[in-house]
């Protein structure tokens, strides 16, 4: 019943999409199709909700797609809690774009896509065989691709495109061979087939590599990166917010769907090379952000990070069920997954906020902004709980996944590899760090946007954004601020998702609680109540506020900053987002990205303006990427002058082509 | 009546951290005068210059935003509740579930998030300078507190503060190089936290070499008692901690009674004293190091944690 409800629901989002190829240039189109958009999202939200609460998994056969295959399709926990984080970011995104998509000034291009990329996204998560998961998958990619290149105007948008075509062929290529090899010879395609065969442990082992691959150059594993910060910042705010918080977690999906359930028993090093690549992925990401002074990049780069923090949840999850410590596999299981819940929340609530200040201002630029908590009080404030969450700050979500993945990292000395015992440590160290370095980073991109003067009269005219704009982002800030003091009951919606994975174990402790305190392990080892953090704060600063202004002053006087005595008016005089990393970037960047500071001083006399300039590679692109592309830009222009033959040469080409792989059947045989 | 009886002896600790606050700060200040062969202000100095900051109007800027005003009361209660939560006189005490050491360590990078806000919210140089040193100094202190926290939890079997502080108490401790490399790194951790030298200066006015303090130059009146009141609880906290895991002789158990708590308190007042002391004699040796060294010597804290967690790793039996 739920199933054929989703269908439905995904057929409704692309019929909604063949009507705004129909009428996209009509006056109330936008309307209707984002309107339509949230009420379809909203109901398959509180269907796949209703799901995960407590149905069990259903099946449903199409005579669609291959005709000796058919397409199958199934609803079980793991694709509710998706379906939930999909539809509940489509929803958001779409009531945010009830306001936002007023502004666009090329609606043909974004209208009939994004309830396209809705239903692709809802599909992949339903398909159950190899053939309606890649095409979905790819039907996902190519509506977001098409969604990138809705402001193809911009030749950087369209070296995005490009970009994410080439890295999207690449993904799904590995993911078709991966299911290739999972299938075997006989070509049981579909999922209850792979799932009930067995293959080699080579075989595996490839297909672990694979869907790595397919899935990590999605999600936006180092080094498969490159693609995810040009990609999503072009695309429109809502679709950025898609893309970032939602589609990467798509990604998640299928590396968990492939990993987890299709692929049988692990073996524990493939828990330390997710955890590894994790680990890389987090604290690159964050630093890769640092660098940045685009606010829609940074947030791209930190989705990176996020999906770093994934990782290593999944990685020690990985370590822990092949070493059949079925307990700590679902505390890492349910912190891995809380954090798929929580960056989407969070990710989708900045990438609207930059939403709202792209429109406000036009600029996306931190070092042209500033000042804007004067002008748009209420996008600040949103802006600022998501920040706050992200930073993983208590009491909101951010916090409790990070703090469940520590106490993950903490049960981990049962182990009793060697290589794990050294790598987890190390991998725990990382993630610290990353914490810590995101903190700063969002101070900067806070601080450098909303706070200060405003560094341009753009930045200085701004205005408050609309109020289905404003809805969306408070819808989020809110989520976050209820995931964050209620995470017990967020632990309880995943409980028949982790015991699907984890051979029917889940949090025990977690079961017998009180829904407000969170015990991962045992009472006597942590707990964590986020309630009583947010009203122990609460309560001792109101109070503190409260008797201060009755019982010693509350006089305010406005004037002038002090600056030591010497304020000058000009708003250059204020730290901007160059300098503000500046320090982090001599401590970390001179040796991750070989970053140099030229100073170039004009002699005394001369009133040319003393200047400034910072060079910093790229390691991954510089040495992962820029090789790959010299060598196929070399091959090609070597065989260059294959263009320029004549027919005859083409005919005996070709004869020599066929004569040669007939050679090679032969003598293979 | 006896979690009546609970709720009070932890009320009385909140009371006692916020008052007990100031006192430790007029401690420090006093020797470290004396040291250097001053007279020294009174040890009441920091209430008295509370009490003014509290009754004097504020001065805005021009530019500051809704952010300024709600900021210190923000960071006075992050900071308050996280003192709080660390055990002083008694452990296991009522709330002490609430949260654990990580949580902690969380708590004052949220008073830390908000400070540095606060400085770039007027749009000065100077605020700009502080808060960009002090998350840059963060980001290598807080992992390096967290590299302790895993290493204490380990030894502990637990991060609940107040287990690890019961812990700490049983014979079954002992000597391990692991604690060692923990203390040495939460020393130096403690010494960057609360801005003291050689990573920066709290009696500074230097403009350039200030990081705590000029990321708070543009706050007066009562905005500023709060944010001085926060770091004065600060540098309770991380003695309080340091006792309590590496001194943790002389602590009650919740529950008791009036005698052992009152027993408890004088303990802990002397190594108060003692932490306060030491505190003012190192920093009356030790010169103020360069802005880019001191990601040397955190860098040096964090890798102790490291290895005192890899130690643990490794030495677990099976």
């Amino acid at each position: 019943m739920h199933l054929k409800l989703l269908l439905g629901l995904t057929a409704a989002l692309f019929v909604t999409g063949l009507y705004a190829v129909a009428a996209s240039r009509r006056p109330g189109c936008s309307r209707t199709v984002y309107g339509t958009a949230l009420a379809v999202c909203c109901l398959a939200l509180l269907v796949a909700l209703g799901h995960l609460a407590g149905a069990t998994a259903a099946t449903l056969t199409l005579p669609l797609g291959l005709p000796w295959l058919g397409a199958h399709f199934r609803l079980d926990a793991l694709a509710a809690f998706f379906l939930v984080v999909v539809n509940l970011g489509g929803a958001v995104a779409s009531l945010f774009a009830l306001g936002y998509g007023q502004h666009e000034h090329a609606p043909e291009r974004v209208l009939p896509f994004f309830p396209a990329f809705l239903a692709g996204m809802n599909l992949v998560l339903l398909a159950d065989d190899a053939y309606a998961f890649l095409f979905s998958w790819e039907f996902m990619s190519l509506t977001s691709w098409a969604l990138v290149m809705a402001h193809h105007h911009e030749p950087a948008n369209v070296r995005a495109g490009y970009l994410y075509l080439v890295m999207a062929c690449f993904g799904t290529l590995a993911l078709l061979l991966a299911f290739g090899l999972l299938a075997g010879p006989n070509g049981g395609y579909d999922f209850a087939t792979i799932r009930a065969g067995t293959v080699t442990p080579g075989f595996a082992a490839l297909a672990l590599v694979l869907a790595l691959l397919g899935a990590g150059s999605k999600a936006g594993l180092v080094p498969l990166h490159v693609w995810l910060p040009l990609a999503h910042p072009a695309a429109p705010s809502h679709v950025s917010a898609l893309m970032s918080g939602v589609m990467t977690k798509v990604a998640v999906y299928g590396f968990i769907r492939i990993v987890f359930d299709l692929l049988g028993e692990p073996v524990w090093w493939w828990g330390g090379v997710v955890l590894a690549l994790g680990g890389i992925t987090a604290v690159l990401g964050v630093l890769y952000a640092l660098m940045q002074h685009d606010l829609k990049r940074l947030l791209a780069y930190h989705t990176v990070e996020n999906i770093g923090i994934i990782f290593i949840g999944l990685g020690l999850a990985l370590a822990f069920q092949a070493n059949h410590l079925n307990a700590a596999a679902a505390l890492a299981l349910t912190a891995a997954l809380f954090h798929v819940l929580n960056h989407s929340l969070f990710k989708s609530l900045l990438f609207l906020g930059t939403g709202a200040v792209l429109t406000a201002t036009g600029e996306r630029d931190m070092e042209r902004l500033g000042g804007l908590i004067h002008p748009m009080p209420w996008t600040a404030l949103a802006f600022l709980i998501g920040a706050a969450a992200i930073s993983a700050l208590p009491p909101l979500n951010g916090f409790v996944s990070e703090w469940l993945t520590f106490q993950a990292i903490l049960v981990s000395p049962e182990l009793p590899q060697w290589l794990l015992k050294f790598l987890v440590p190390a991998v725990g160290a990382a993630l610290a760090l990353s914490a810590a370095l995101a903190a700063t980073c969002f101070v900067k991109a806070f601080g450098i946007t909303f706070l200060g003067r405003p560094r341009t009269p753009a930045a200085a005219e701004a205005r408050e954004t609309d109020r289905y704009s404003l809805a969306a982002l408070f819808t989020l800030a809110a989520l976050c601020l209820l995931a964050g003091i209620l995470p017990g009951l967020v632990v309880d919606g995943l409980a028949p998702v982790i015991s699907l994975l984890n051979d029917g174990t889940r949090l025990m402790a977690q079961n017998s609680q009180p829904w407000f305190t969170l015990v991962p392990v045992a009472e006597v080892k942590s707990t964590y109540n986020g309630l009583l953090v947010l009203l122990f704060m609460a309560f001792s600063g109101t109070v503190a506020a409260g008797l201060i202004h009755r019982l010693a002053s509350d006089a305010v006087r406005r004037g002038a900053a002090w600056d030591c005595g010497y304020p000058d008016p000009s708003p250059a005089t204020q730290y901007t987002a160059g300098s503000f990393a500046q320090p982090i970037r001599r401590v970390f960047g001179s040796v991750v990205f070989q970053a140099r500071e030229r100073v170039t001083m004009p002699p005394p006399g001369d009133l040319r303006p003393a200047r400034l300039e910072v060079e910093l590679c790229d390691p991954v692109w510089d040495y992962g990427y820029a090789p790959i592309v010299a060598a196929v830009t070399a091959v090609s222009t070597r065989f260059n002058y294959l263009q320029f033959l004549t027919i005859r040469r083409y005919l005996s080409l070709v004869f020599g082509a066929l004569v040669f792989l007939l050679l090679v059947l032969a003598l293979w045989r | 009546m006896a979690l009546i009886t609970d709720y009070l002896v932890q009320g009385c600790q909140m009371l006692l951290v916020l008052l007990l606050a100031p006192l430790l700060t007029g401690w420090v200040r006093r020797l470290k005068a004396q040291l250097l062969r001053r007279r020294g202000p009174s040890l009441l100095q920091p209430y008295r210059d509370l009490f003014k900051l509290l009754h004097k109007e504020v001065v805005l800027a021009d530019s500051a935003s809704w952010l300024f005003r709600v900021a210190p009361y923000l960071i006075f209660a992050a900071l308050w509740v996280a003192a709080s939560l660390v055990p002083t006189f008694a452990s296991g005490l009522r709330f002490s579930w609430t949260a654990d050491l990580i949580a902690i360590v969380a708590l004052l990078g949220s008073a830390r998030f908000f400070l540095a806000l606060a400085g770039l919210d007027v749009g000065t140089s100077f605020g700009g300078i502080g808060a960009s040193r002090e998350m840059m100094i963060a980001s290598l202190a807080e992992p390096a507190m967290l590299m302790i926290v895993f290493t204490l939890s380990l030894l502990a079997g637990t991060t609940e503060l107040s287990a690890v502080a019961q812990f700490m108490q049983t014979a079954e401790v002992g000597l391990r190089v692991s604690l060692g490399l923990a203390l040495i790194a939460l020393v130096m951790v403690a010494i960057a936290e609360n801005a003291r030298i050689p990573v920066d200066n709290p009696a500074t006015h230097l403009e350039l070499t200030m990081v705590h303090e000029a990321m708070v130059l543009e706050y007066s009146g009562r905005h500023l008692a709060m944010i001085e009141l926060g770091a004065f609880l600060k540098l309770l906290l991380y003695l309080s901690l340091l006792g309590c895991i590496f001194a943790p002789w002389g602590m009650a158990t919740a529950g008791a009674g009036l005698v052992a708590y009152l027993g408890g308190l004088a303990v802990y007042l002397v190594k108060l004293a003692v932490g306060g002391l030491l505190l003012a004699l190192f920093e009356s040796v030790v010169a103020k190091m360069r802005v880019f060294r001191v990601d040397q010597f955190l860098g040096a804290a964090l890798m102790l944690g490291l290895l005192g967690t890899l130690l643990l790793f490794v030495s677990r039996s099976h």
